[in-house]
């Protein structure tokens, strides 16, 4: 697939945007010296510019490159939150059919364009399977929490984050060749709201917003990042099938979604006693850490426009 | 000269292999990963112990470190021998008693005095029993310190192995681990063996909570 021409165009903002960032921070550096709040600022930078590489490599290599980018990830994220879950011995091989076979399969399904089976792959298939699996172990002890845990972690990681590669299938008339825009957008939108709302709320954030769940968001942060995010959205609205505000709309939709889903994995890291998913992103964390809010909001973004646009 | 090739590309290998199954990384809380003599004494869970071990250390170190692991497992089949020898340079020491012929503190020492550093289950067996996060040591880490006290003992907590790998499983589920490293401990001047090795057992427990 060659990428349309607005993906240079974007691909332009976004590297104006990361030079800008890297800039600043360089500049905050010289001015305050080394706290960590300076180190951890310049090593997401850092990890920004990787994975905006990658993200573009992928967008490039057309939807095998993004199916194998994106399964990827789903491997990672599968790790970190299975690390975290209850589970038995006698769980194992259904451990080992999520990893080797559910994943690849979501994936391939995705990569084949078989809507009527990766939209209940996992929630029928895998949801039925694999506690048949574990219970021919015979393990009783807490052997409902074992199974919904793993399945919460394929649906999460797997089935919800496919649903980003799945973009690529949606047939739109007069869209043709430029899903990948779609792509972009979602994921350009979505980050930019996280990475807004950690600007708003270090620059402006005074009353918490949910102490008990993530100390560090705001209210300043939310309403600034959120809306800000939303007005970005609305400006990206030439790389879309959408009028400017379907765009702001949709852009508001997704950014709340990604706000929220980052609240529901706080709370399961609380609930886990653990600070963050992973380590893998210097300065972010784990991947699920990166990616909560794009998982939250991929599958309503899908469906959407899925629905009010797509032909079939 | 093909034999030490090939066994430095296993090496290789095997660490990658590692690191894409377990994302495995190494916590130095307790020392720095510095060219020092050492003896890292760990819990045992998993036959990979050693190697999720060796795989964390800087590169330069790993061929200075021998595991210590039992000749009775590493030596059954060639191509576990040549793992266990050519790979990892292993001590092996063989565990029954009434068959042996070398003595293990004597071969431990002795690895010592060549200027290794030594990777050792006190345990003496890997640990099925997942309400204890411990057995009781053997005395042989003991005997080692008493014979060159100026060895650093550093411990060294292996999380989430076991569940990688249950025994008796052949696929490794993926699922990340740590690899915490304490403060290093020494024998005391007149330190007997029941109070040293419970030292010890102490030493490595308090990195469990830590690591998790």
């Amino acid at each position: 697939m060659n990428a349309p021409a607005e993906f240079g165009t974007l691909m332009l903002g976004v590297l104006g945007i990361l030079t800008f960032a890297t800039v600043v921070a360089q500049i905050l550096r010289g001015r305050i010296g080394d706290s960590p709040v300076i180190e951890n600022l310049v090593a997401r930078i850092n990890a920004w510019w990787g994975m905006v590489a990658l993200l573009a490599l992928a967008m490039l290599g057309g939807r095998g490159g993004v199916v194998v980018l994106f399964a990827i990830v789903s491997f990672a994220a599968l790790r970190e939150f299975l690390t975290l879950t209850a589970k038995s011995r006698a769980d194992h091989w259904a451990l080992l059919a999520s990893f080797f076979v559910v994943l690849p399969m979501q994936y391939a399904l995705i990569y084949t364009d078989w809507y009527g089976m990766y939209s209940i792959f996992i929630p029928v298939y895998a949801f039925l399977f694999l506690p048949i699996v574990s219970v021919l172990h015979g393990d009783t002890d807490g052997f409902l929490m074992r199974v919904a845990e793993t399945q919460w972690g394929l649906m999460i990681c797997v089935f919800a984050a496919s649903h980003v590669p799945a973009l690529l299938s949606l047939e739109i008339a007069g869209f043709e060749g430029k899903n990948v825009l779609l792509v972009a957008f979602l994921v350009v939108v979505v980050q930019l709201s996280d990475v807004l709302q950690y600007v708003w709320g270090k620059l402006l954030g005074k009353r918490k917003i949910a102490p008990k769940l993530s100390p560090s968001k705001t209210w300043e942060g939310f309403l600034g990042g959120v809306l800000s995010a939303s007005a970005v959205g609305a400006g990206l609205w030439w790389m879309t099938p959408f009028a400017p505000w379907q765009a702001a709309l949709l852009a508001l939709v997704i950014t709340l979604m990604g706000f929220f889903g980052g609240l529901v994995m706080s709370a399961i890291k609380r609930d886990k006693g653990v600070k963050d998913w992973g380590h893998l992103i210097a300065g972010h964390g784990g991947f699920i850490d990166r990616l909560d809010s794009v998982v939250f909001s991929a599958p309503v973004f899908f469906h959407l426009v899925r629905y009010f646009w797509s032909a079939v | 000269m093909f034999k030490r090739f090939l066994a430095s590309i296993t090496g290789e290998a095997i660490a990658l292999f590692a690191r894409l199954v377990t994302a495995v990384r190494g916590i130095w809380a307790g020392v720095e990963p510095v060219r020092r003599q050492r003896i890292y004494f760990a819990n045992h869970t998993s036959n990979g112990d050693f190697v999720l071990l060796w795989t964390v250390l800087p590169p330069s170190l790993r061929a200075e470190t021998r595991p210590v692991a039992a000749a009775d497992y590493w030596l059954t089949s060639n191509l576990r021998a040549f793992v266990g020898r050519d790979v990892f340079n292993a001590v092996l020491i063989d565990r029954n008693p009434d068959t042996r012929t070398d003595d293990p503190v004597g071969q431990m020492v002795e690895a010592l005095e060549d200027g290794s550093s030594l990777i050792l289950f006190p345990e003496g067996k890997r640990n099925m029993d997942h309400d204890v996060p411990l057995l009781p040591f053997k005395a042989g880490l003991f005997h080692v310190a008493t014979r060159r006290r100026d060895v650093e003992l550093v411990p060294v907590w292996i999380e989430n192995l076991n569940r990688v790998m249950p025994k008796g499983e052949v696929i490794p589920v993926p699922l990340i681990c740590t690899v915490s490293f304490g403060a290093p401990i020494q024998l005391g001047d007149g330190e007997d063996k029941a109070t040293f090795l419970a030292r010890a057992e102490a030493a490595l427990l308090s990195l469990k909570e830590g690591a998790a």
